[in-house]
């Protein structure tokens, strides 16, 4: 047996430029960064500070920070696939099939794991522990883990790009293609072990924030005290408790098929090809509302904020939200109309999907009198809270469109369908991705981004969004199938080109997203939020100071309304005066920080890309490395470091300065 | 703020797409494709009713309570009105409980493997999907027919589907539903044209390298034409047996359509019931791509 598998010099595509030149310009970029950090001496800092780090801030904006690195992954693909559609009228393009494949397996794979799923967890990590009044999640060590596992999972993808190939049956691997006799590279390897180990981070964040939020809450927050974010965060990470053990199943399923010639998902020997696709739906379906729930929590953020008024309907908005995520378990067959079911399980599952529509629409409506009467300011998450509804308002009909049997006999894996979950995922998710990280921006870091250059990139992300894909729904009318590498429709190129212009300015609207980080991070000194409230908020997480110290709340905040912070604020504007006298200062305890998240990655990026090349003693060598840091971790004797009361004292007196300053000037005025 | 003008233009496009210039589900040529099309447009309208006052209310709101709007009348503690709460549950309700009676009943009607109401006995099809071309088989003429579907007009269809690889979709989109090919089953599938003309085809499910090359042209012609077509297609082409039938196993893209003077019976029951080998898949780990001709 070879020593490295079946690793040889012929993984690496030396006869394909493409993602050669572009792996090894990340190689290289990531290696003049990782340089530039030792020469700077950054390493330590960062080791210290980030990589160890088990505050859920931290961990969040590193969540967030891989979110759009992979953002623009994920971005380049989608221009290489615009472009080659643009091209490809009866020819063969730039992009031969087996790559073309690869682009759009990875675009979907790395867009909804990498992307959608980071941010969302990303913003709930910053944001959910400080709105909830509390010091950090019930476990933080292995809030760790999750984040370094996701991370892991992202490189194993990334890693693909110049090691072997990537999977080409698109984002969800179908049986019987992602058998072994059909795919017998190592693509769809690399996407099950990426997936498996991210999937797990992702299920102990699921673990962790339920517990977070039934467990851990400020004295006072009753369930209908929570903010509006928080009860989409637990209904997500419900969902992710429940459904991502079946995605690890079902890919642990297709592996063993793959890997010791076991027949679940072959169609021979007895295997069957549909429970593949039951089983991914069931959690394929409830995985679209774990993204979009906490977006919908974040546009129910910002929408109040930024009209000066509660969210209209707060306990409708708690029904709609749970009902949504009990009813996301029962319509998973509407991925499958066009698979023989009959007239009565297609009616049944396609009504099921259509009842979704109305807790939707609800918390629409609730959106809309939030602003009603309100004193409406509009900065850019406003902006993006409104073009979410606009837009979604369409994606969501298409949706309920598709979810009528007959239509989607003639709509199902056309454009049309891609257009419609680009709507929702760009319209809604990401969009509400972009809204929460300009508002909480300041929270995380202590300064407020740029509005102008903000403002623009909205407009150009819609404009951009609406070009890229309005063409879509107009392609599936006309009988475009989705991946397709070439086609024979002259008529089909017009709107092809229009779509490839969408994607330029989407282009623009990202670049002009990255000059708004530089330009801000460069004037951050004028842009500073010392009062640690710069929008005028309304719930906990402004009620401390911007950056959080460590422990979040010297005092934690004792609740007795729905918008806590808001309560207070008016009370001492009222009086010209804060309303609470300093308290009594103690020692607060937080939990060390940890390298086991880091090493535990560590290990596992070694056993999945070993599994993926059959480098059975590496895998061995893997496996032992991280049960062996779970036992380190397991053994430790101080897991708490105690931050003095003076220490408390100083950061909290400062933020109370700055604080009791703005109250008087807004008592004045 | 001009937050009227883009999100106009964006819906505009938006709007433009789904009524745009579509030739294909959009110029139905059978019954199946113009029930479908009756369903989408009248499903669309039910809806645009309720969402476009939505998006336009949404824009209106947030524009009239600007904070510079001095005549806005401000209400911050409106935060509850049992008869909006009321009214926001059962608009979309209702919207819902009549999409849902379209949806039950023409589920029912329109369901793939429904007969389609006619006098005329309807013409049996099976259809294979290979790693990537399509077999066409007419078991009651006793031939067969690649990457070519031909048709009398009027006459119901009854296509029994099923793939001897990996799974694929069958949609002539002028025709009407689509149903996938799955090894090891057999979908049912009834189409009917109503009008001559060449109707394009294709899969709409990712099947390997050769997936975009999987096209096939569907001629709908007058009966007399369809016979003539059979009895030339007897005379002349290929046998389709065992051998045949393994040769077409092997992958291959861009077959150019050909026909078989005769079928061996029993063949598309054998590949669904598996008991001929299935698709071999790519050969030595790289995928084949022999163009293959008549």
């Amino acid at each position: 047996m070879h020593l490295l598998g079946k690793l040889t010099w012929q993984a690496i595509p030396f006869d394909q430029p493409l993602p050669l030149i572009s792996g090894a310009a990340v190689i290289v970029v990531a290696l003049a960064v990782l340089v530039w950090l030792l020469l700077k001496g950054h390493v330590p800092y960062l080791w210290r500070e980030w990589i160890t780090s088990v505050d859920h801030k931290r961990i969040g904006v590193m969540y967030c920070i891989l979110a759009a690195v992979m953002l623009l992954r994920g971005f380049i693909d989608a221009i290489m696939m615009r472009v080659q559609q643009a091209l490809a009228l009866h020819g063969a393009g730039f992009l031969p099939p087996s790559h073309f494949d690869q682009v759009f397996s990875a675009h979907g794979t790395i867009m909804i794991f990498f992307v959608a799923m980071p941010f969302v967890i990303g913003l709930m990590n910053l944001v959910v522990p400080l709105q909830l009044g509390v010091r950090d999640v019930a476990f933080p060590t292995l809030n760790s883990v999750s984040f370094w596992l996701t991370a892991a999972g992202a490189l194993l993808v990334n890693l693909s790009l110049v090691v072997g190939e990537f999977a080409r049956t698109g984002w969800l691997p179908y049986p019987p293609l992602s058998e072994l006799q059909y795919s017998p590279g190592v693509g769809v390897d690399y996407y099950c072990w990426a997936l498996q180990i991210s999937g797990i981070g992702t299920l102990m964040t699921g673990i962790n924030f339920v517990t977070t939020i039934l467990k851990l809450r400020a004295p006072g927050m009753h369930y209908t005290r929570m903010p509006m974010f928080c009860w989409t965060a637990l209904a997500s990470n419900l969902l992710i408790v429940a459904a991502f053990p079946i995605l690890t199943a079902t890919l642990a399923m297709l592996l063993l098929d793959r890997y010791v010639g076991f027949h679940f998902f072959t169609d021979t020997a007895g295997g069957n090809s549909m429970m593949f696709m039951n089983l991914i739906w069931a959690w394929g379906h409830p995985e679209v509302y774990i993204l979009v729930l906490p977006a919908f929590g974040i546009y129910s953020e910002v929408v109040p904020t930024f009209s000066s008024k509660p969210l209209f309907g707060y306990r409708s908005m708690i029904y709609a939200t749970m009902a949504i995520c009990l009813i996301s378990f029962m319509v998973w067959l509407h991925h499958f109309f066009t698979m023989c079911a009959g007239g009565d399980v297609n009616g049944f599952f396609g009504i099921m999907s259509m009842i979704i529509a109305v807790p939707t629409g609800v918390k629409i409506f609730n959106w809309l009198f939030t602003m009603y009467g309100g004193t409406v300011r509009f900065t850019s998450p406003l902006l993006w809270s409104i073009g979410f509804i606009v837009s979604f308002a369409i994606g969501g009909m298409t949706g309920v469109l598709l979810a009528v049997p007959p239509a989607d006999f003639q709509l199902h894996n056309s454009l049309f369908l891609v257009a419609h979950f680009h709507n929702v995922i760009i319209t809604g998710v990401l969009f509400a991705a972009f809204a929460g990280s300009t508002y909480w921006f300041p929270k995380a870091f202590g300064f407020v981004l740029d509005e102008r250059l903000g403002k623009w990139a909205f407009w150009l992300w819609l404009i951009g969004f609406w070009v890229a894909w309005a063409p879509g729904y107009a392609l599936g009318l006309e009988g475009m199938t989705r991946r397709l590498q070439h086609y024979d429709r002259a008529d089909w190129q017009p709107m092809l080109l229009v779509a490839a212009a969408g994607v330029l300015i989407l282009l623009v609207a990202i670049l002009l997203q990255i000059a708004q980080l530089v330009v801000s991070i460069r004037s951050r000194e004028k842009r500073r939020d010392v009062t640690g409230d710069p929008w005028d908020g309304r719930n906990l997480e402004w009620a401390t100071a911007s950056p959080p110290p460590p422990f979040n709340f010297a005092v934690l905040p004792n609740v007795s309304d729905q918008e806590p912070y808001w309560d207070m604020k008016l009370r001492a504007r009222e009086a010209g005066q804060l309303q609470t006298s300093e308290p009594h200062y103690e020692p607060i305890a937080m939990p060390r920080n940890s390298p086991t998240g880091f090493v535990c990655a560590f290990f596992s990026v070694i056993t999945g890309f070993s599994l993926i090349w059959h480098i059975w003693w590496l895998v061995i060598v893997g496996l032992a490395g991280a049960y062996a840091t779970f036992v380190v971790f397991a053994w430790r004797d101080h897991d708490e470091a105690l931050i003095p009361a003076e220490e408390v004292a100083r950061l909290d007196r400062a933020n109370r300065t700055a604080r009791s300053a703005a109250v008087q000037r807004q008592a004045v005025t | 703020m001009g937050a009227g003008i883009p999100c106009a233009l964006g819906l505009a496009a938006a709007l433009g797409g789904l009524a745009g210039c579509g030739r294909a589900e959009l110029e139905p040529a059978g019954p199946v494709s113009a029930a479908e099309r009756v369903i989408l447009f009248d499903s669309l309208a039910i809806m645009l009713a309720i969402v476009i006052p939505v998006i336009v209310l949404t824009i209106a709101v947030a524009w009239w309570f600007r904070a510079s709007n001095r005549r806005a009348r401000r209400l911050p503690e409106f935060v509850y009105s049992g008869r909006i709460e009321l009214l926001v549950w059962s608009i979309p309700t209702l919207v819902i409980v009549f999409l849902g009676g379209i949806g039950w009943i023409s589920s029912h009607e329109l369901d793939p493997a429904r007969p389609l109401p006619s006098r005329i006995r309807p013409l049996d099809i099976q259809v294979v999907s290979l790693d990537w071309k399509w077999l066409f088989i007419y078991p009651d003429q006793g031939i067969a027919s690649v990457n070519r579907l031909v048709v009398p007009v009027g006459v119901p269809l009854h296509l029994r589907l099923t793939s001897a690889t990996v799974w694929n979709a069958f949609w002539v989109p002028q025709l009407g539903s689509m149903l996938y090919c799955m090894h090891g089953m057999a979908g049912t599938l009834y189409l009917q044209a109503d009008q001559t003309g060449v109707f394009p085809g294709g899969s709409a499910m990712i099947s390997g390298d050769g997936f975009a090359t999987m096209n096939f042209d569907t001629e709908a012609v007058p009966d007399e034409r369809f016979t003539s077509w059979v009895r030339e297609a007897r005379t002349g082409g290929p046998v389709l047996d065992g051998a045949a039938y393994r040769r077409l196993l092997r992958q291959s893209m861009a077959v150019k359509p050909y026909t078989y003077r005769s079928v061996e019976s029993g063949l598309f029951e054998a590949i669904v019931l598996e008991k001929l080998p299935p698709g071999e898949g790519p050969r030595n780990g790289l995928p084949g791509v022999r163009p293959e001709g008549g």
